[in-house]
């Protein structure tokens, strides 16, 4: 499954526009907790939350994250969009809760991530 | 006096080493080698902007040095973990990297108020974090646990009322050979 495939299916809004898109996911991981996501992403993983403050960005620099979905509808500000524009990481919002977002990938074939 | 005998013993001194990495271990503490470079960076309290750049750093130096993507991980996770801990729970302090060959070796320093029962802070689920720090996603009380899982050798000295050391080693080969 490709990340474009993840903006239709989510119905979500692309908030890195000129980040490619034709990325391949292998899996994904869904949590609000820093330490849960570093203690579970082992492989290049699509990561749900409803964090939307730095520290998220800066997950991404010490695991393979390869994008990130903000659920219910979450923004995050200015400067962190910058900051993931910098890394190349898409960024991607979707008004579907967590629950409904993780059961409509899990549904398209998307698996859970090897914890 | 009896009561400055009391108050020494509220020093609190945790150590873990992975089994099979007990000689490299003792190795490493004895020979006192020079390290090949050295990185340090200011961790300041609460600081949730700059928080993770310390680890950033030395993760992408490990990274031109050549070292193993999975291993890579392992020393970032367990140095992000342990930068964010001094910048949630103490009132500042520094980060020391220490580059070998064979091993890193970091070092987390701060200016209190230290952990009063190490223990009891190592189990999972286990956190004080304050409603500011939760907020971020912070504070389920697995990052000591996180690090202790990701290093080959932990070690923390803490006093309550007074600072917290934790330092750790990664080998970047298996058994430390
Ligand atoms: N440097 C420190 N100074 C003082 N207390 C600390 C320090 N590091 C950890 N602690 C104490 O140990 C507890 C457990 O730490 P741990 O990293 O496991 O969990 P946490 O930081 O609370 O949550 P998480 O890491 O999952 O976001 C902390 O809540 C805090 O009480
Ligand atoms: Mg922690």
């Amino acid at each position: 499954m490709k990340l474009s495939d993840i903006v239709k299916i989510l119905d979500a809004e692309v908030l890195t526009p000129e980040v490619n898109l034709d990325k391949e996911v292998p899996c994904a991981f869904a949590s609000d907790l820093i330490s849960d996501i570093l203690m579970c992403t082992k492989e290049p993983t699509l990561l749900l939350t409803g964090l939307t403050n730095q520290q998220v960005i800066r997950l991404a620099d010490m695991i393979d994250i390869v994008g990130i979905v903000f659920v219910r509808g979450k923004k995050p500000p200015a400067e962190v969009v910058e900051m993931a524009k910098e890394r190349n990481l898409p960024l991607i919002c979707t008004k579907n809760t967590m629950y409904r977002s993780s059961g409509l990938l899990f549904n398209a074939g998307l698996r859970s991530c090897r914890i | 006096m009896l009561d400055y005998a009391v108050a020494e013993s509220e020093m609190a001194e945790y150590w873990y080493i992975r089994p099979g990495y007990e000689k490299a271990v003792q190795k490493h503490f004895e020979n006192q080698q020079e390290p090949e470079v050295s990185l340090e960076s200011l961790i300041r309290e609460k600081d949730f902007n700059e928080a993770g750049k310390g680890s950033a750093e030395v993760k992408n130096v490990l990274k031109r040095l050549g070292v193993n993507p999975e291993i890579l991980r392992r020393i970032a996770v367990a140095a992000y973990e342990a930068e964010i801990n001094v910048a949630a729970h103490s009132l500042g302090g520094a980060m020391l990297s220490h580059i070998y060959p064979d091993r890193i070796h970091m070092i987390f320093m701060d200016n209190g108020p230290g952990i009063a029962d190490i223990e009891q802070a190592m189990m999972p689920g286990f956190s004080t974090a304050d409603e500011m720090v939760r907020e971020l996603g912070f504070g389920a009380g697995l990052g000591l646990p996180n690090i202790k899982k990701n290093t080959d050798a932990l070690h923390i000295v803490s006093e309550s009322g007074d600072s917290t050391m934790l330092e750790f080693l990664v080998f970047f080969n298996k058994n430390g050979q």
